[in-house]
C-alpha cells in the first residue's frame, strides 16, 4: 500500500505547501540508539524519510588493521553489542576458513549453543523493546529478565558478562565447566514458560496486533532487491537460512532438530512472529546440543602453531611459554595465506560476513563488515512512507537495527 | 545449479570482456573483471543467472599489499537466492579514474553501499541518485579506509569548529 501512495505524491511534491520537516533523534528514545532520521510529513503522515546515520562511527574497520586476527575480537564484540558472542562467532568462523582450520567437535557445539543463546538474548531484547515503544510495559520485564539469564550463562562461560570476548582462532578461551551445562540444562526448561507469558501478552493483544499488522509492509521481490537477510527476509517469504543452506559449526550434524521460521505477511507482526517462533527453534538446537555435547579437548591441537596454548601451560611449562610467545610477538605471530576470503554466518539480525584480505601477516589487511543492521536500515525509507509518526516506532523496532554495528 | 565454469564462459563471450579471470579458494568463487565490462558482466549475471541479492559491496586499497599492481580493488559479493549459489565479482582500479558505474539500478542494496565505499575510498558510482557521504560529516575532506590515511594522530578532528554552549 504505501508504495503506490509514494509514486502520486512524488508529482506533486512542490505544490504542496504545507508539507514540513521534522527531525527525529539522534537522541530519541523510541530510537534506542543514536541515529537520526529527517521525515518530510504531512500532517502526521510521513511523505520521505531520509535516515543520517554515522552519530556512532569509530573506525572499527579502521581499527581492525592494526589489531591481530585474536585482538580484534574484542572489538568485534562491540559491533552488535545485543549479541556479541554471535559476532565474535562470525568473526573466528572466518579467520578460520581463511586459515583452513577445522575446529574440535566440541568446540563446535559449545559455540553452537552460545550463538543460539545470542539468538535467544537478541530476539528477546527486540521484542521487548517493540513492545515497549508500543506501550506494553509487561513482555519488556519478561524479555530482559530472560537476557540476565542467558548473561549469567555468558559470565560462567566466559568471566564476562556483555562483551567476553570467547573465542580465539581455533578453539575458545577456555573450556566451559559443568556448572555451565546445567545452567543451560535449566534455561531450556524454564525459557518455554516465559516465552508462552510475552507470547499471551501480545500476540492477541489488540493494541499490539493493530499498531503493528499491516505496517511496514516488505513484499518479497523488494527484500530480495534491498539484500535483506535473516528475521527481517524471512518474515517476507524469503526462505533463506544460513544455518540450512550452508551448515556451519555443529548445524549441519543438528540439521533435523530446527525448522526454517518464515512468514508471507512481510509487516511488523509477521517479523514479530517470526522472531518468537525462532526462539524456540533455537531452543530445540540448544537442547540437542547440549544432550550431545562431545568430550575431548576444545582447542585444536597446539603443534598447529595456530592455537594460544592453556594458560596453565604457558605459565609451567617452556613449550607453552615458547608457544605462547611465538604467537604474541610482534615479529613473530601467525603466517596467513595471502587471499581474501569472504564467509558469513547467520547472526540474530540477518548474514553477518566478514571480507578478510590477508597479506601473510597476523594481522588482517583490510577486515571488511558486512553488516545487517547497516542493510536493513537502508530499508526503512520504503517502509516509512506512507504510515503515521507512531507507526515509524513499530517499524524501527521489528527492523531491529543497532546503531553500533550500523555505523562500525 | 549453473556450474561456475559455464557461467564464466558465458561471461567471456560478452563483447570486451574475454579476459575475465576466474580463481577458487576454500568455498569462495571469484572472478576479476576489467573496469570497463563491470556493469555488463553484473547486468548478465543478475538478468541471465539469476544473481539476484547482492549482499555487499567493498573495496580495498592496495597500496602497501606485496605485489600488487593496482590502487583500488571493488569487491561485489552476489548470492542466488533460489540455489545458494554465491560469486564474488572483482575489479580493480587506479587512480586518477576512480570512477565506476553504479550498480544501484540493477540492486537497491547498492545505494548505500556505494556510498559507504564512495565515502571511505572516494571512488564515485556514475549514476547513482545520492552520493553524498553516510557516515563520516559532509565536510569531511580525506577518506579514512584508504592506507595513506593515517591509523593516529592529528586529524581532521582539530578544523573542526568548536561551538560553545551559548552559541548550540
Amino acid at each position: 500500500m504505501p508504495l503506490e501512495l509514494v509514486e502520486t505524491w512524488d508529482e506533486f511534491i512542490d505544490q504542496k505547501q504545507y508539507l514540513y520537516t521534522l527531525n527525529f533523534g539522534p537522541q530519541h528514545p523510541a530510537t534506542h540508539t543514536t541515529l537520526r532520521l529527517i521525515l518530510t510529513l504531512e500532517g502526521e503522515k510521513v511523505v520521505k524519510a531520509v535516515p543520517d546515520i554515522g552519530y556512532l562511527h569509530s573506525g572499527f574497520e579502521k581499527l581492525g588493521e592494526d589489531l591481530n586476527y585474536n585482538q580484534y575480537v574484542t572489538i568485534v564484540d562491540r559491533m552488535n553489542y545485543i549479541s556479541p558472542v554471535a559476532n565474535e562467532i562470525a568473526w573466528h568462523h572466518v579467520v578460520e576458513k581463511l586459515l583452513g582450520i577445522e575446529i574440535t567437535p566440541r568446540c563446535k557445539y559449545i559455540r553452537t549453543i552460545l550463538a543460539e543463546l545470542a539468538r535467544i538474548s537478541d530476539h528477546c531484547l527486540n521484542i521487548g523493546a517493540a513492545a515497549l515503544d508500543l506501550g506494553g510495559f509487561t513482555p519488556f520485564l519478561y524479555a530482559f529478565y530472560q537476557r540476565e539469564q542467558i548473561y549469567d550463562l555468558i559470565q560462567e562461560a566466559s568471566g564476562q558478562r556483555f562483551h567476553p570476548s570467547y573465542t580465539r582462532i581455533g578453539g575458545l578461551m577456555y573450556d566451559v565447566r559443568d556448572e555451565w551445562i546445567r545452567g543451560v540444562r535449566q534455561f531450556v526448561q524454564t525459557f518455554p514458560k516465559a516465552h508462552s507469558d510475552i507470547h499471551r501478552l501480545l500476540t492477541r493483544n489488540r493494541i499490539f496486533v493493530e499498531r503493528t499488522k499491516g505496517i511496514g509492509v516488505l513484499p518479497r521481490e523488494l527484500a530480495i532487491n534491498l539484500g535483506c537477510t535473516g528475521p527481517v527476509a524471512r518474515a517476507s517469504g524469503v526462505v533463506r537460512d544460513l544455518r540450512k543452506d550452508e551448515p556451519y559449526l555443529a548445524y549441519g550434524e543438528l540439521r533435523d532438530t530446527f525448522q526454517v521460521v518464515c512468514a508471507t505477511g512481510g509487516d511488523c507482526y509477521a517479523r514479530y512472529l517470526v522472531r518468537m517462533e525462532e526462539m524456540l527453534e533455537s531452543l530445540k538446537i540448544i537442547k540437542a546440543a547440549i544432550e550431545n555435547l562431545p568430550s575431548g579437548p576444545v582447542n585444536i591441537d597446539v603443534e598447529t602453531k595456530e592455537v594460544l596454548p592453556p594458560k596453565p601451560d604457558t605459565w609451567r611449562t617452556i613449550e607453552g611459554l615458547i608457544q605462547h610467545f611465538e604467537l604474541i610477538m610482534t615479529n613473530r605471530g601467525l603466517s596467513t595465506p595471502r587471499e581474501e576470503i569472504y564467509g558469513a554466518i547467520e547472526s540474530p539480525n540477518g548474514e553477518l560476513g566478514f571480507y578478510i584480505v590477508a597479506d601473510g601477516s597476523d594481522r588482517p589487511y583490510r577486515c571488511r563488515t558486512r553488516p545487517p543492521s547497516f542493510v536493513h536500515f537502508a530499508v526503512f525509507p520504503y517502509l516509512a512512507v506512507g504510515h503515521q509518526i507512531s507507526d515509524l516506532v513499530a517499524i524501527l523496532g521489528s527492523l531491529n537495527i543497532i546503531a553500533a554495528e550500523l555505523d562500525r | 545449479m549453473i556450474p561456475y565454469e559455464q557461467i564464466i564462459g558465458h561471461l567471456r563471450q560478452l563483447p570486451g570482456c574475454n579476459d575475465i579471470q576466474y580463481s577458487s579458494f576454500r568455498d569462495n568463487h571469484r572472478l576479476v573483471v576489467p573496469k570497463d565490462c563491470i556493469y555488463t558482466v553484473l547486468q548478465r549475471l543478475k538478468d541471465d543467472f539469476n544473481f539476484d541479492m547482492l549482499i555487499d559491496i567493498t573495496a580495498v586499497d592496495y597500496l602497501h599489499y606485496p605485489d600488487a599492481r593496482h590502487r583500488f580493488g571493488v569487491v561485489y559479493c552476489l548470492l542466488n537466492t533460489q540455489t545458494g549459489q554465491r560469486l564474488i565479482v572483482k575489479t580493480n582500479l587506479d587512480e586518477p579514474d576512480l570512477q565506476l558505474p553504479s550498480a544501484f539500478s540493477l540492486w537497491k542494496a547498492a545505494d548505500w553501499l556505494e556510498r559507504e565505499v564512495y565515502d571511505m575510498f572516494g571512488i564515485v558510482f556514475e549514476g547513482h541518485p545520492d552520493l553524498r557521504r553516510i557516515l563520516m560529516p559532509e565536510t569531511f575532506t580525506d577518506y579514512p579506509l584508504r592506507k595513506d590515511y593515517p591509523l593516529r594522530g592529528r586529524g581532521e578532528r582539530h578544523d573542526f569548529p568548536v561551538i560553545s554552549r551559548a552559541e548550540s
